[in-house]
């Protein structure tokens, strides 16, 4: 998803520590926050905004358009059906070890629903000069500022250190989807592309992928129906088989979610896949009008 | 996380699902005696590693005597990198057919998928290359289980003839245990049916989906130990993620995805990593214990600093890291690179209390510490 700047975003697990903190900088980036959510805490004013008891309260004060999850893990299921019972369009949620199940049970809720959901374990979506949604760091102008690459990351992370490439090139973003590290995730490489191929505002696509999993395999299929081009850097190359590294993704065997897979696929598929990172910006610099 | 072969085929009986009679031994003698008890026998090395008949880590017994032998030979030995202290001693059946059956996530559905495959006894892999027709699929709704008659449509046809409405019971069950037990992964291969028409599990491979390990805390108990070194074990008690490699050049970083990356580059300009050592999401304040990990390390020649904040604030990481420098005072090269939330603090910081200067761009630490390591080399 793209959040644009006139789009109302709810924050649910507003009065937590991160939450209160990345909520006031959403806030100074210009984010229209309108509500919070906080079963214990409700009737309170906490950012500025009201806080709710649960979104169905919520959204009788502002429909949001996007509601972002700062919830515990064990608690993200119940609170991501909270807000799609309340009709909210468009979930994201940042909770890094949700369990898999609960994953799965939002994720088809939401599909149910005719709802959207970017995560779990994501940074967030930033569209520069205009909302952020997450804690990346919009506010920081050497690594976000609105241009025409839009970028899609598995990791928050590696998607800041592209991101902060691409403006040292002297290019923009017309929009960051972080679609988060975990195996089983709402928004997939593959729809973040759909996404930026049919927004206007993007000429070329910049994919951050890594090891674990199949999504740029995936994804790599969609690339000859897309009309822009694709440059991407897929993270892992030197990561040993069969252990975890930091994602709960970023695990492959053998042949099964390797680097080798993966920058293949890119590759045939007619992406310019770079070794490093530091090639992010000269790439996108010939390929961006 | 793992759970070893003999307590996922307890949590099957307790499901429903037949399996061999059999013992968990640690020692020959205890090996033998459970032989003596059961008689014609299989020898099991309990270590979550696929192959184990080929490896020998699975081998039958025709008597007491056999099974003390092989057990003695398969405990304390190592099979990959996990080290055999358990063995189970199981009664040999005779088996007319062998099938696969799983229940796994399909993150592209997503979905709980149920496999079925009339060839058992290989890796599924294998058949998805032999013999991709005879392996049946079915995904699920992952809000609801699998509905008996589903799973008799699964079964019909895969060559079971009178013992199809078993194996579909079996999968019932399967699906259910699956669910309970948050896994991400159950396996039963193969799922024999004996010559006296009975469906057992002689195999079962059943991981746990270590985010749930909170609401199934006497599951999370039964699980096997990862075979982690020393200071990875100390490093996974301190809540850090840790793989510690054979190279010189020590990586902290933030965020998976960069300190993968951080490690890849190394390699691409030619270095070694050391060690994959991340203190991003909620780690970022814990930089003073991964720093003391990461220089423990033997072989280690130099040292990247890699951040890029998001979540993570450098300014914070900079601290504890900078701080317990100048307490440890490591005489190994530290070359740093800050970008992102936090960084004009951290750069301050970096510039009194160590007095460096962070480069300007990754490949340009990395290529600094690579050389460090050539210089001491010389």
């Amino acid at each position: 998803m793209i959040v644009r700047g006139d789009e109302r975003v709810l924050v649910q697990g507003i009065t937590g520590r991160q939450a209160t903190y990345w909520t006031a900088r959403m806030q100074e980036y210009g984010t229209r926050v309108v509500a919070g959510v906080s079963p214990r805490k409700a009737g309170i004013t906490h950012c500025g905004v009201p806080v709710f008891g649960s979104v169905r309260e919520a959204a009788e004060h502002a429909p949001p358009d996007v509601s972002v999850l700062f919830v515990p893990p064990l608690s993200v299921k119940a609170a991501a059906l909270d807000a799609l019972a309340a009709g909210v369009p468009r979930l994201v949620i940042l909770t890094e070890h949700v369990p898999v199940r609960d994953t799965m049970h939002v994720i088809a809720a939401a599909r149910e629903a005719g709802a959207e959901v970017v995560g779990p374990n994501t940074a967030g979506l930033v569209t520069p000069g205009e909302s952020s949604v997450g804690f990346m760091p919009a506010f920081d102008p050497s690594i976000f500022r609105p241009g025409r690459v839009g970028v899609v990351s598995r990791s928050g992370s590696l998607g800041t250190l592209a991101c902060l490439n691409i403006v040292r090139t002297g290019l923009g973003q017309s929009a960051f989807i972080g679609i988060g590290g975990d195996p089983v995730i709402g928004t997939r490489t593959r729809r973040a592309l759909e996404l930026l191929e049919q927004d206007r505002r993007t000429s070329a696509v910049l994919l951050i992928g890594e090891i674990g999993g199949d999504m740029e395999e995936d994804a790599a299929q969609y690339l000859p129906e897309m009309s822009k081009p694709v440059v991407a850097f897929v993270a892992g190359r030197a990561s040993p088989p069969d252990r975890r590294m930091g994602h709960a993704g970023a695990i492959f065997q053998e042949d099964r979610g390797s680097y080798a897979s993966k920058r293949q696929a890119l590759q045939g598929a007619g992406a310019v896949v770079l070794d490093t990172p530091s090639g992010i910006g000269p790439a996108l610099k010939s390929l961006v009008r | 996380m793992n759970i070893p072969e003999h307590a996922a085929k307890a949590l099957l009986q307790e499901a429903g699902i037949s399996v061999p009679a059999g013992a968990v031994a640690d020692s020959p003698q205890e090996a033998a005696q459970a032989a003596t008890d059961i008689g014609t026998v299989m020898v099991k090395a309990q270590v979550p590693v696929g192959g184990r008949g080929k490896s020998g880590a699975v081998r039958p017994a025709r008597n007491p005597t056999e099974a003390h032998a092989i057990a003695g030979d398969l405990l304390g030995a190592r099979v990959n990198r996990h080290r055999v202290t358990e063995v189970l001693v199981e009664e040999r059946l005779p088996v007319a057919k062998e099938l696969y059956a799983a229940v796994l996530i399909h993150p592209a559905g997503p979905a709980r998928r149920v496999v079925l495959s009339e060839r058992g006894g290989v890796d599924i892999e294998e058949t998805a290359r032999t013999d991709p027709g005879s392996i049946r699929t079915l995904d699920l709704d992952p809000r609801t289980g699998l509905h008996p008659e589903t799973a008799q449509r699964l079964v019909a046809r895969a060559g079971v003839e009178t013992a199809a409405p078993a194996v579909a019971d079996v999968l019932v069950r399967m699906d259910r245990l699956h669910r309970d037990s948050d896994a991400e992964l159950l396996e039963i291969n193969p799922l024999a049916v004996t010559d006296a028409g009975d469906v057992v599990a002689l195999d079962c491979k059943l991981v746990l989906d270590s985010a749930a390990a909170a609401r199934r805390p006497s599951l999370a108990a039964a699980a096997a130990p990862e075979p982690l070194t020393r200071l990875e074990r100390a490093a996974r008690e301190l809540g850090l993620q840790f793989v510690e490699l054979d190279g010189e050049v020590g990586v902290i970083a933030n965020g998976a995805g960069l300190t993968m990356t951080t490690m890849d580059v190394i390699v691409h300009l030619g270095g070694r990593p050391a060690n994959f050592m991340e203190i991003g999401g909620d780690a970022y304040t814990k930089a003073r214990p991964a720093l003391e990990i990461v220089l423990a390390q033997r072989g280690l020649r130099s040292l990247v600093v890699n951040f890029c904040g998001a979540f993570a604030r450098t300014d914070v990481m900079v601290d504890g890291l900078t701080g317990a420098w100048t307490e440890l005072r490591p005489d190994v090269p530290a070359f740093f690179t800050i970008d992102g939330t936090g960084s004009a603090a951290a750069r301050r910081m970096l510039e009194e209390r160590l007095g460096l200067e962070p480069y300007p761009t990754m490949d340009d630490a990395i290529t600094a510490a690579i050389r460090a390591c050539g210089q001491d080399a010389a």
